[in-house]
């Protein structure tokens, strides 16, 4: 039950976030402390979700494989490589630990 | 063309992660499914079913992802002066509005070509998106233990090949860098969900850092200062 109130809520917040940007006139949304703090506000949440779902089991840090995938992703996205191999990378190599007993 | 293939790949195969990820997280298929269908914007998605894996509080969870969904107001703000959309067609269109239909839009020349663009991109991205979710819910339940088979590194690579474009200047390395240090940090001893939130607070924490060493460095006009000042102000153009 409570996954269902997290998908609704999500689901509502979302769409009145894309609605409100169409609706509100112009201007409203266009002074430049906001700008920049809705340009860096997915920075920091992307950073901490990378961080979190690679280097944490439920509410303790930990370094396993996928650590090693996260790097192999992050080398193939130095290297230019296109999002299907950095995706790809990260669970090839994180499989691949995890086979080898890491 | 050519663009709009890569970015029919590059959605139809997050698709297929999430959906896989979100079986991997405990959600249901029905669950999984409701979530492309009606959130339909994929970090936040991701970002939920993250948070819920870790057994988050439900309102905690949806915070994270709204505060990631709230880059689309700004998408949708452009594009309702690029579009100039009749009003009774706005509360069809924004559902649409994420960051693929925007760059689509953005890059046409007319205006008939940039609401053709977003219409294509996002009717398009949107039946991918959501057969390519159904489909990695199917091939989760195929694959049994996802865990073996390396998937749940497939969301942090997401977020990191999300994020990785936007580290263009040190500030936005700064925030990125204090935001891993907030969400790590927390995540021992505040509940599930709230550590991102708080991670979050990294953006206006480094703006206001920057603000005061402008002031500083103005004050004091030493070479250094004005070296620095001057490669923020060619960082910021964009």
């Amino acid at each position: 039950m409570s996954i269902w109130i997290a998908i609704a809520a999500t689901a509502v917040g979302c769409y009145l976030v894309k609605l409100a940007g169409l609706l509100v006139p112009a201007g409203a949304l266009e002074r430049p402390l906001v700008q920049r703090l809705a340009a860096l506000l997915p920075v920091a949440l992307l950073a901490a979700l990378t961080a979190q779902q690679t280097f944490s089991a439920d509410s303790s840090l930990v370094l396993d494989a996928r650590a090693a995938g996260l790097a192999a992703a992050a080398l193939a996205l130095v290297l230019r490589a296109p999002f299907l191999v950095v995706v790809g990378a990260a669970v090839a190599v994180t499989a691949g630990v995890r086979a080898l007993g890491g | 063309m050519r663009d709009a293939l890569g970015v029919g790949i590059a959605v139809g195969l997050s698709g297929f992660a999430f959906g896989v990820t979100s079986a991997g997280a405990g959600l249901s298929l029905l669950q999984t499914c409701a979530l492309s269908l009606l959130v339909f914007t994929g970090a936040s998605q991701f970002a939920l079913v993250g948070a819920l894996a870790v057994g988050g509080n439900p309102l905690a969870a949806a915070a994270g992802a709204f505060f990631l969904g709230v880059r689309n107001a700004f998408y949708g703000l452009r594009l309702s002066q690029l579009l100039a959309l009749p009003r009774f067609v706005r509360p069809l269109a924004a559902h649409w509005v994420i960051d693929e239909t925007t760059a689509v839009a953005l890059a046409q020349p007319t205006r008939h070509a940039a609401r053709l663009g977003f219409t294509v991109t996002g009717l398009t991205l949107y039946v991918l998106w959501n057969l390519t979710t159904l489909g990695g819910v199917l091939g989760a339940e195929a694959l049994g233990d996802t865990d073996a088979w390396g998937l749940d590194a497939a969301g942090p690579a997401v977020f990191l090949a999300l994020l990785a474009p936007m580290l263009r200047t040190t500030t936005e390395r700064a925030v990125a860098g204090l935001a891993v240090v907030l969400g790590l940090g927390f995540l021992p001893v505040l509940p599930a969900g709230v550590p991102v939130l708080m991670a979050a607070l990294a953006a206006p924490a480094v703006l206001w850092l920057k603000g005061r060493s402008i002031a500083r460095n103005s004050n004091r006009n030493s070479n250094i200062a004005r070296d620095s000042d001057a490669d923020r102000t060619k960082g910021e153009d964009r």
